[in-house]
């Protein structure tokens, strides 16, 4: 365990961090330690009862509002993200899910009454949802508000102890969680720690009860082997490419607009973007065009001058970017790029081949390249080629073709004539599939993410005149009777039970 | 390339025909698998004796039953499993659908046990197939003549591509497991379960687990112990001891330890005869290796009833271990043979205690008439399941999820969660391109106002229900006052 030193590798370089705050990294034997009190929270019992879940879930919602302003102004100095932006996306998303989580938490902590059968019509059938214990969040920087704490509501709303991890590249935003949780949230059951994404698979090994891993493919790779390592259940939500495919037959203003704020809100770092468009030929220079307007639309002739419009979370992304967006396609409109300011333009590429940088990685950036197909066979065939992402999203008035498109695709989830929506609605699982992750989370989900469903069957020790028939010594008589009583109880019940 | 590498191979290109998505294709292939058991009943009971020493009738009961069971609930619920399941809108999607759409995952690797070679191995299958995967299904070589009967026979009943049985020891299943799948089902033991994950974990593969552990069964003083100790009886020797729920072990009061032995002795003499060995429907340990295992856990113990063997036979006699304590061999690892320690308890509170000091089991038995007794187990423990009274039965009834937590697995199956399982749940949201103007406050440039109308229509969260019964009651208001102006004046 490396426990010694007292900075973290890019602070011993420089002395402190790149803004000049000391290093705040925690190390896995500070979080041995946490670990151990979270347990021990977890053991005594007190996140068992609803009333504390109810106030933990109520003091949530509290921080999101007293300190509005101060997540405005981190996620700002962070991103450059726009009040609005951080208001509805991140704040209120959350208060949103713990609101949800608080209105329904009563009937999630009830047990559910299975159907019975012959046999056990006497019995008690039921599942109960019991919490798991200590779970590890790890949250990603491009939302980082959100993806920490919206699992964390879940965590709670389940009963379960919590260390949570935000994303090291989005400092302030850590800083201030790290700062304001222990102010609400019981100080023993809830911890924020600030490990590096390296130390990651080290922490994970110290042994959770099931991670919650929001990141790239590669990070969430080595989290799903460290947890392997343990028999550690995970929920992965990767990043992935989320193709979208724009009909002939659609509304090419009202798609523009709808893409355009898709793409570009939060300086196109969304995991749930449209990563790269499919169109005819025919359609693409009215959709350049149509985008175009909507860019000036938003964000006026000068996206730099404009408060609406964000900024690369660090030089790293931003060289990545910029890196993909000058050795790909041609610039149709964008492409400005100003190093000292981490801005990169919206920028719309055309002519972008397959083989192109910007089609071999996730676009974590402003930038969005629109690709020809003749065809939606076309399409099709070109999007199940890559690996399942997190969306598919399809423009068009033609229901047949919005229906082939979903049918004939796989994707964590799926979106007509609009993008994002699906991943914000508290009714929906949101997740991915293969690449794109395993499992889901937002409303029911989540607390079922973080619950155990343990099948609780109550009998009685009567009627043992009717048990007998399972017995040994084994009779052929008996195993008629009970291929009888079987064939009765089959009707919608599965089998037969008089075992 | 290899045998293993083929068979994924063949499977994922069926796949990807769509062969498997309509629900026709998926219930024949069902009736199928239906027609292969019934008429091959012989063939099956047959293997099964040769591996484990098992009567007819008890694979019958334990293995076949249960999966006709699963076959005919999938084949009549299918429909309903697969359609579109419709969620709760808010006000920003009152006019769209917005529902989860079930789909297939892909290639599913079913990697099955020896105990009940049959059971284990197939029932994952059904719900592949209802879900409309391909599986590459492998038997556990432990259960040879299983696995041989599987092999030869299934392939003449199920499409041959995309149901391939691949049998094999471990070097077999360590080049599958190098392979690519979209899922994979492990039952078996702890330590090849993490090696499954980990292999799983290279390809972000999600996995279900059903591995084992220690299940403890509570016998409270306060209950009607000749059942319970019958029912214990059962539980444990059906099989030789070799479930995976079986109750691993017994806590109970020192006041009763004599009366439950007693019990024990005078139920295995009914259920066995005084001579198991001879007896048809008292099974054998499956090979040498678990047999020298289960034999020397004896040791240290004191043997209250049974204790003989038969190592060219592979035969132990259902034995009961009494004074045994935490720290007794037995107590070390899963059991998985014909032996029932006996550790003595003040009481309910210390039984909790010993539970919750070890790895959660996947199953808890608890026996009493007490039933404020029996909510605290269930509240102060962690298991798969828990079972009041009885042993075993909670398999059967396929509406509970049957799986583990912590140590002893992750994932759930049997009857419509088999098909949840291996499915992808997958989120749609069907809007049309009209009424922008709702959507315009979400554009930049952002102002004050917009984030205002933000606020109240994401934050309110709306039931659509109750908004109908609103407009239904402004509606009956309205007609209502209309009624008063009009007729009572």
């Amino acid at each position: 365990m490396s426990g010694k030193v007292k900075a973290c590798y890019a602070c011993q370089r420089n002395g402190r961090t790149r803004l000049g705050e000391p290093c705040l990294k925690t190390y896995p034997l500070e979080c041995v330690d946490l670990l151990r009190r979270a347990r021990v929270a977890f053991q005594a019992g007190r996140t068992l009862k609803e009333n504390f879940r109810l106030a933990q879930l109520e003091a949530v919602v509290r921080m999101l509002e007293e300190h509005e302003c101060d997540f405005v102004d981190a996620l700002g100095r962070d991103l450059h993200k726009p009040r609005f932006e951080t208001v509805m996306s991140e704040l209120l998303l959350v208060k949103n899910e713990a609101l949800y989580a608080i209105s329904n938490l009563k009937k999630w902590m009830q047990p559910q009454h299975v159907e019975r059968n012959l046999s056990t019509t006497l019995d008690q059938c039921l599942v109960v949802n019991e919490p798991l214990g200590v779970v590890f969040i790890v949250g990603t920087w491009s939302s980082p508000v959100q993806m920490c704490l919206v699992p964390l509501v879940g965590a709670i709303a389940a009963g379960n102890c919590a260390i949570i991890n935000p994303s090291e590249c989005t400092y302030h935003t850590s800083e201030l969680l790290h700062h304001l949780i222990p102010l609400y949230l019981d100080n023993e059951c809830f911890h924020v720690i600030l490990a590096g994404v390296s130390d990651l698979p080290e922490v994970v090994e110290l042994k959770f009860d099931h991670v919650f891993f929001t990141g790239n493919r590669e990070e969430g790779n080595r989290i799903a082997q460290a947890a392997a390592r343990t028999l550690t259940p995970v929920t992965l939500i990767l990043g992935g490419k989320n193709p979208c495919y724009v009909d002939c037959q659609c509304d090419i203003a009202t798609t523009a607009q709808r893409l355009a704020w898709a793409r570009f809100h939060n300086a196109g770092q969304s995991l749930v973007a449209p990563d790269y468009i499919l169109c005819h030929a025919d359609v693409k220079a009215r959709l350049v065009q149509a985008l175009k307007c909507c860019l000036m639309q938003f964000y006026g002739p000068d996206p730099r001058e404009s408060r609406s419009f964000g900024r690369m979370v660090n030089l790293e992304i931003f060289n990545r970017t910029r890196d993909m967006l000058w050795r790909s396609g041609k610039v149709a409109m964008g492409g400005q790029v100003i190093e000292a300011e981490k801005y990169i333009a919206p920028t719309i590429l055309t002519d972008v081949a397959e083989s192109d940088p910007i089609m071999q990685q996730d676009v974590f950036g402003p930038v969005l390249p629109v690709l020809t197909v003749n065809n939606e066979d076309e399409a099709i065939a070109f999007i199940n080629k890559q690996e399942k992402p997190l969306c598919v999203y399809a423009y068009s008035n033609n229901s047949k073709v919005i229906s082939r498109l979903m049918s004939e695709t796989s994707s964590g989830s799926f979106c007509s004539n609009d993008s994002i929506l699906q991943s914000l609605m508290v009714a929906l699982p949101f997740g991915g599939v293969g690449a794109s992750g395993t499992g889901s989370y937002h409303g029911r989900y989540s607390f079922d993410t973080f619950s155990h469903r343990k099948s609780c069957l109550l009998r009685g020790t009567r009627f043992e005149c009717v048990t007998y028939l399972r017995y040994p010594p084994y009779e052929d008589r008996n195993l008629s009777l009970m291929t009888w009583a079987s064939t009765l109880s089959q009707k919608s019940q599965g089998w037969c039970q008089i075992l | 390339m290899s045998r293993e590498q083929l068979a994924v191979q063949r499977a994922r290109k069926s796949f990807q025909t769509g062969n498997t998505k309509p629900l026709e294709y998926r219930i024949h292939q069902l009736n199928s698998l239906l027609r292969f058991i019934t008429e091959r009943r012989r063939d099956i009971a047959d293997a099964v004796k040769r591996d484990l020493g098992k009567s007819e009738h008890g694979t019958e009961l334990f293995e076949t039953l249960g999966l006709e069971g699963e076959i005919k609930l999938a084949v009549e619920k299918l429909a309903e499993w697969a359609a579109p399941r419709p969620v709760e809108r808010n006000l920003l999607t009152i006019s769209d659908e917005v529902y989860v759409q079930p789909e297939p995952l892909g290639v599913v690797l079913i990697i099955g046990a020896w105990n009940y070679p049959w059971a284990v191995t197939l029932q994952p299958l059904v719900g592949a197939i209802a879900a409309g995967n391909a599986a590459v299904i492998k038997p556990s070589e432990v259960s040879s003549h299983s696995a041989k009967a599987m092999e030869d026979l299934l392939p003449q009943y199920l499409d041959k591509d995309l149901y391939p049985v691949v049998t094999g020891g471990v070097a077999e299943t360590q080049e599958l497991l190098k392979q690519r799948f979209d899922h994979i089902f492990y039952t078996g033991s702890n330590t090849v379960g993490k090696l499954v994950m980990e292999a799983a974990a290279r390809h972000l593969t999600p996995v279900t687990l059903e591995l084992g552990g220690k299940s403890p069964c509570y016998i409270d003083k306060n209950c009607d112990i000749t059942v319970a100790c019958r029912r214990v009886t059962w539980g444990k020797f059906v099989n030789c001891g070799q479930t995976c729920i079986a109750p691993d072990y017994i806590l109970c009061e020192p006041s009763i330890q004599s009366r439950v032995v007693e019990e024990i002795k005078k139920n295995i003499k009914e259920f066995y005869t005084d001579n198991p060995k001879t007896f048809e429907d008292y099974g054998r340990i499956v090979n040498q290796r678990h047999f020298k295992r289960v034999m020397s856990l004896m040791e240290g113990s004191t043997v209250a009833v049974g204790g003989d063997s038969d190592e060219s036979q592979c035969y132990i006699a259902p034995t009961v271990l009494k004074d045994v304590t935490g720290e007794s061999k037995v107590m070390k690892e899963e059991i998985f043979g014909p032996l029932l320690p006996i550790i003595t308890v003040s009481g309910v509170e210390e039984a909790i205690q010993f539970i919750n000091e070890r790895e959660k089991p996947l199953v808890i038995y608890v026996f009493s008439h007490n039933k404020k007794l029996i909510k605290r187990v269930i509240a102060e423990t962690s298991s798969g399941a828990l079972l009041a009274n009885d042993c075993l039965v909670h398999f059967t009834v396929s509406a509970l999820p049957f799986g583990g937590v912590g140590n002893s697995g992750m994932g759930c199956y049997h009857g419509r969660h088999s098909f949840d399982q291996l499915s992808h749940l997958r989120s749609c949201l069907i809007k049309q391109l009209k009424m922008e103007g709702v959507n315009s406050m979400r554009y930049p440039p952002h102002t004050a106002k917009k984030l205002g109308w933000a606020r109240f229509l994401l934050l309110k969260q709306v039931n659509v229900c109750r908004l109908r019964r609103m407009a239904l009651l402004a509606m009956l208001a309205g007609l209502a006052a209309f009624v008063v102006q009009r007729f009572l004046r």
